[in-house]
């Protein structure tokens, strides 16, 4: 058995300093210098990746193995692209089409993906938890590409560095996360990052997609939470909007799109009322016209594509932080 | 510890300035040179380098910066704790004469890594290496074009070179003995 402990989200992880990384499962055991050290790796991927020849042999003969029990465009499209960028061999499993359907375990799949020689495990699921689950199974490493509601950490990390790009230091720059954060991993590995490198968060969301607002302040003493987004824009650096799950609507969760889209939209008029400087963030992928408008997906403020571009150079970070038989 | 000075301040600028005319009688001229240096010390050294070259010839030679962690063969040993730097070279190095630049000669395998990453950057005329300082023990068929100082070497010793730049203080290039 493995000694990695399962995070309950009341009990915050302190981190252990000079911990060697095996796995990147939650920003939640991420010390502030540690993301500081990926978001600088990050930068020097770039440089491979604006390069006329974008590839570097450092991870030759490893193989990394995309294993996607939900779907997904970016995030394994910018693993494979980040894992092939360092030179490792990279495969993809998604649930359908493979044994899963015929009832094989996560287990017993993870176990045969160690067997095919795998030595880092690229794993998105549906069920928080899973990937923990996963790390107990595996000799290798494994990273989170998204769980259930529970963690994304690669995203809150290209979020970071993305705007560590744009607007400079992190601390104490004042972030809105807008939109469905009941469901948002995203959110939630943001959250985490976030405070950690000392910026100020605000949640903002009508009542019944905040969640529980004890749990939150329970967790999170400075975390701040706000149900009128435009009381919160003129003193917003970074605005970050979250994909509305329409069929949240069905579960009774808000009365109408077009009343969310008035009250927490990302439109022109926010847009405008948000600092000089201020940038409009979103994970993706978006449902323009409910969330965001899209003419604020299209501002000069939107750094979503850039988003996209930053995440494969994060992800190299990641790759290349996990492997090696580091001796510090 | 047993430390010995193999280099003084004065030695360390006249072998940069010995090796900066001899990259311009070598290769006729500097109209085609780029400078380029490993990271860490081999970038202050270029820069040097290159204001010697300034005085000598009178004209300005390109400086870049390489960084090889993406290129070693040694990640199984040393692990990922490298911190990657940033690889800067300014101008497009197909057609270049380009000198590399590091402080220490020994077993090849940094200015290997360096060939191929230059290689995957563009494709210059050469590639000549200029170090401060050959060890010996070389593990690859490598050699330095312009040397500031052969020093034979033990493999249980240690060669440190200490610019001003980097490590603060005066120069000096040091022999450690039994450092590990």
């Amino acid at each position: 058995m493995s000694n990695m402990p399962i995070v309950s989200p009341f009990v915050p992880w302190v981190p252990t300093p000079n911990r060697k990384r095996r796995h990147v499962l939650d920003l939640d055991d991420f010390s502030a210098a540690e993301i500081i050290d990926v978001l600088d790796a990050a930068t020097s991927m770039k440089e491979v990746l604006g390069r006329s020849v974008p590839q570097v042999p450092i991870l030759r003969g490893r193989t990394v193995v995309n294993v996607f029990y939900e779907e997904s465009t970016r995030t394994r499209m910018s693993f494979e692209l980040a894992a092939r960028t360092l030179s490792a061999s990279t495969m993809s499993m998604t649930a359908k089409g493979s044994s899963v359907e015929k009832g094989e375990s996560l287990i017993d799949t993870i176990r045969t993906i160690q067997a095919l020689g795998a030595d880092i495990i690229v794993i998105r699921h549906g069920e928080s938890g899973a990937p923990y689950l996963a790390a107990q199974h595996f000799k290798g490493s494994i990273i989170n590409a998204g769980d259930g509601r529970h963690a994304h950490p690669s995203q809150a990390l290209l979020d970071l560095f993305t705007i560590r790009e744009r607007l400079g230091e992190l601390k104490g720059l004042n972030v809105t996360i807008v939109g469905d954060i009941l469901h948002s991993r995203v959110a939630r590995s943001n959250i985490w990052g976030m405070l950690r490198c000392g910026m100020n968060v605000t949640l903002c969301a009508p009542s019944t997609l905040i969640g529980d607002v004890r749990m939150w302040q329970e967790t999170f003493p400075t975390l701040k939470i706000s149900y009128d987004l435009d009381a919160i824009i003129p003193d917003t650096d970074v605005l970050m909007g979250l994909r509305l799950q329409k069929e949240r609507m069905q579960a009774g969760l808000l009365p109408a799109l077009r009343e969310y889209s008035t009250y927490f939209g990302i439109n022109q008029t926010r847009i405008d009322n948000l600092p000089d400087h201020a940038i409009v963030m979103h994970p993706g992928p978006m449902n323009e016209g409910v969330e965001i408008m899209p003419e604020a997906a299209d501002s000069p403020r939107s750094v979503i594509e850039a988003q996209v571009t930053n995440g494969v150079a994060v992800r190299m970070a990641l790759l290349y932080r996990l492997s090696g038989e580091a001796t510090a | 510890m047993n430390e010995r000075q193999i280099m003084t301040a004065d030695e360390v600028r006249r072998a940069i300035a010995r090796v900066a005319h001899e990259i311009g009688e070598r290769n006729g001229g500097v109209q085609n040179v780029v400078l380029v240096g490993i990271y860490r010390r081999g970038i202050p050294l270029a820069k040097r380098i290159a204001a010697a070259i300034q005085q000598i010839e009178g004209s300005t030679v390109p400086i870049g910066a390489l960084d090889i962690t993406l290129y070693r063969d040694d990640l199984e040993i040393r692990g990922a704790s490298t911190q990657i730097q940033y690889t800067n070279i300014p101008v497009d190095i197909t057609g270049k004469t380009i000198v590399l630049v590091d402080d220490v000669l020994y077993t090849g395998r940094t200015i290997r890594a360096a060939l191929d990453a230059l290689t995957d950057l563009g494709r210059p005329d050469r590639i000549q290496l200029a170090v401060l300082v050959d060890r010996g023990h070389r593990e690859l068929p490598i050699r330095a074009d312009f040397v500031g100082k052969n020093v034979p070497t033990a493999a249980s010793e240690d060669v440190a070179v200490r610019l001003n730049e980097v490590d603060g203080g005066d120069d000096a290039v040091m022999i450690t003995r039994g450092a590990v």
